[in-house]
């Protein structure tokens, strides 16, 4: 509300002209480059392949709209069970690593133990070494272990790179939460169990929301592990087994693999317009009393 | 209730020291304030009390219990913070009602509890709410309720009105004093602000620099300051000091502090000794303004240059300048002096203090 009396507070400022100039057409320009991309996917994915290949037509429309490409992706390929590796991979590594982020940032925030400022930078390097590089020392673990083409290979490893974000994140979030509410907490009688379950996670929801979201998008749109880790059709996920069954040698299935894209898509957007709220007051981490 | 002893209580942080040793006797029932400066250990020394430091070397007890290494829950204690610390996902009832559910008190003991803290401190109505629903005074309320319900041995208080504004803060210390009246309860309140130590106190425990530097009740202090800064630190507007030489004169005994201008007052000590001599600004008299006849003969005053006037209403506050240095005199008459104008004030002898100028302790 302060924002908005802000804004119209200055409003005098600002002539119309001045306004379209630093405002409305640098705006226009955005989202006209961050909305197209989508809108060519949509558009591929409904095109008839003779409206696809045709040089006459107008690229930007199609005439006759067709689900034929829905049809070839959901009954032609494993789609539907890439779909549901996708969701239990996500899901399931998205909670093993929030609980191992909570205590983690927990602790090296609050518990002032000696050297848990090394800890915690210890932690973020470890997100800085590229997956590229951290593959292969992982897919020798992983073949010791006898996971490998299973989902287990991806749900045990995507924590890697998880629990280091989720973990920074929720140590921001942390530091934000007053510190005299767990003092206060603690003359009450409260355990260090009880001021985490009671008083630290309740007040850090925004927080956990958002990471979780963060950790969901990353695991859902992982693709280096989930090629070289699982190699099943069955067991594979969108992102992968989009690229690898619809891409025939050289002859791209656009159509399928738009379709494929779009549908693999959706639960994201649906999940970041449920707790878009959380998500801006997560990443902002302020507790209001 | 009880009493709380600290005996010989440091504490260092890394390897600096911020509490020297402290020794300090509360009894049961006593109000007392811990006042002095920003950084002069006093929140420490509360911390240490309620758990929430460790001690270095010394004894803390509660009662007969020695509770150097006693959780914060098993001291019996409850404190309030200087910015409430209310659990902001539970409503008031919930945030009076924590500490009993943690407990495993039944659901009828706790809302007979909070009621009744409830209706002492005037939050009937407010119980469903949550804390961003009040203003300053009704958290400040909660804060003291959640202390209350759990009716523990000590009361702590860290600085707990200076996030409210100056009206209510008055309104609030009349409470609080009201509150222990009716409780009785042991209190250690920290307070950097002097008026509320005068004001609320039955014995004030002035810290400076992890040092105490004199307990006694809030006259004592204003009348017989053991030393140099607790004379400064306890009064407002603050004493008035000058440096000077003892000396003997014909009108009798005297503090030179200027070739031509001596101080009556009473002592003992030699003379040619130098001191400070303190005078609060109540007992500075105004005597006459300098163009005032047979004002030239008279030497038994002080003469000063008006700097400024500034009249409260009930009295007037005249700053003016001797021998290079500021000084402030109360009246109750409504004076109007333009700066320049030259006075004479005179030093009510009976009132005044005298510190050793090197040590700095009254002499």
């Amino acid at each position: 509300m302060a924002d908005s009396e802000q804004r119209e507070g200055m409003h005098y400022l600002e002539s119309l002209p001045r306004r379209w100039v630093t405002l409305y057409i640098p705006l226009l320009l955005f989202l006209f480059f961050l909305l197209f991309p989508f809108y060519w996917m949509g558009l591929t994915a409904f095109k008839p392949n003779a409206e696809l290949l045709s040089t006459e037509d107008n690229p930007f429309w199609v005439v006759a709209p067709t689900l034929e490409h829905f049809k070839k992706l959901f009954i032609d390929t494993s789609y539907p069970s890439w779909m549901w590796n996708t969701i239990i991979i996500s899901v399931v590594s998205t909670f093993l690593s929030l609980a191992a982020s909570v205590f983690a940032a927990y602790a090296i925030e609050r518990l002032r133990f000696k050297g848990s400022h090394q800890i915690g930078l210890a932690i973020f390097l470890a997100y800085l070494v590229p997956p590229s590089i951290l593959f292969i020392p992982l897919a020798t673990m992983i073949f010791h272990l006898g996971i490998f083409d299973t989902r287990w290979a991806l749900i045990l490893t995507y924590p890697t790179f998880l629990i280091p974000f989720c973990t920074w994140l929720l140590m921001g979030y942390f530091r934000s939460i007053p510190f005299e509410l767990e003092e206060c907490a603690l003359i009450d009688g409260a355990t260090r169990w009880q001021i985490l379950t009671r008083i630290v996670l309740p007040l850090a929801v925004p927080g956990l929301i958002s990471a979780g979201i963060f950790a969901f998008t990353l695991s859902w749109n992982e693709f280096i592990y989930a090629l070289t880790f699982v190699s099943a059709s069955e067991n594979k996920t969108v992102p992968v087994g989009v690229i690898t069954e619809l891409v025939e040698g050289d002859v791209y299935h656009w159509g399928s693999l738009m379709a494929g894209a779009l549908v693999g898509s959706l639960p994201v957007a649906i999940m970041y317009s449920f707790f878009v709220e959380y998500y801006v007051a997560g990443m902002t981490g302020a507790v209001k009393e | 209730m009880a009493s709380v002893n600290l005996k010989k209580v440091r504490k260092t942080f890394g390897r600096t020291e911020v509490v020297h040793g402290v020794d300090i006797d509360i009894e049961d029932g006593e109000f007392v304030v811990l006042v002095g400066p920003s950084g002069c250990g006093k929140s420490t020394l509360l911390r240490m009390i309620a758990g929430l430091e460790e001690i270095t070397s010394g004894e803390i007890h509660i009662g007969d219990l020695l509770v150097n290494t006693v959780a914060p829950k098993q001291r019996d204690i409850a404190m309030v913070f200087q910015n409430y610390a209310l659990y902001p996902h539970m409503t008031v009832f919930e945030n009076m009602a924590f500490s009993m559910k943690l407990a495993g008190r039944g659901k009828r003991e706790q809302r007979e509890r909070v009621d009744e803290a409830a209706r002492i401190l005037g939050l009937e109505g407010y119980l469903d709410r949550y804390p961003r629903q009040l203003s300053g005074g009704q958290r400040q309320r909660v804060a003291m309720g959640r202390a209350i319900v759990r009716d523990p041995q000590v009361f702590l208080f860290d600085e707990p009105l200076s996030n409210l504004d100056a009206k209510l803060r008055v309104q609030m210390r009349t409470e609080i004093r009201e509150l222990h009246q009716r409780l009785k309860t042991t209190s250690i309140y920290v307070t950097h602000d002097q008026i509320e130590a005068m004001t609320m106190a039955d014995k004030i425990v002035v810290m400076n620099g992890g040092h105490v530097e004199q307990i006694g009740s809030p006259l004592e202090l204003y009348d017989f300051p053991a030393n140099l800064f607790v004379a400064g630190f306890i009064g407002s507007p603050a004493m008035n000091f000058l440096e000077g030489t003892l000396v003997t004169t014909s009108t009798g005994r005297g503090v030179r502090i200027a070739p031509d201008c001596v101080v009556s007052i009473e002592s003992q000590q030699p003379d040619g000794h130098q001191v400070v001599l303190g005078v609060r600004p109540e007992h500075l008299v105004i005597k006459e303004s300098h163009t005032d006849a047979g004002m030239a003969n008279d030497t038994a005053g002080i003469e000063a240059e008006v700097i400024v006037t500034e009249p409260t209403g009930a009295d007037t506050q005249v700053f003016c300048r001797v021998a290079g240095k500021e000084l402030v005199a109360i009246s109750r008459q409504r004076h109007l002096f333009s700066p320049g104008t030259r006075i004479r004030l005179e030093a009510q002898a009976r009132h005044t203090c005298l510190f050793d100028s090197d040590t700095g302790q009254r002499l």
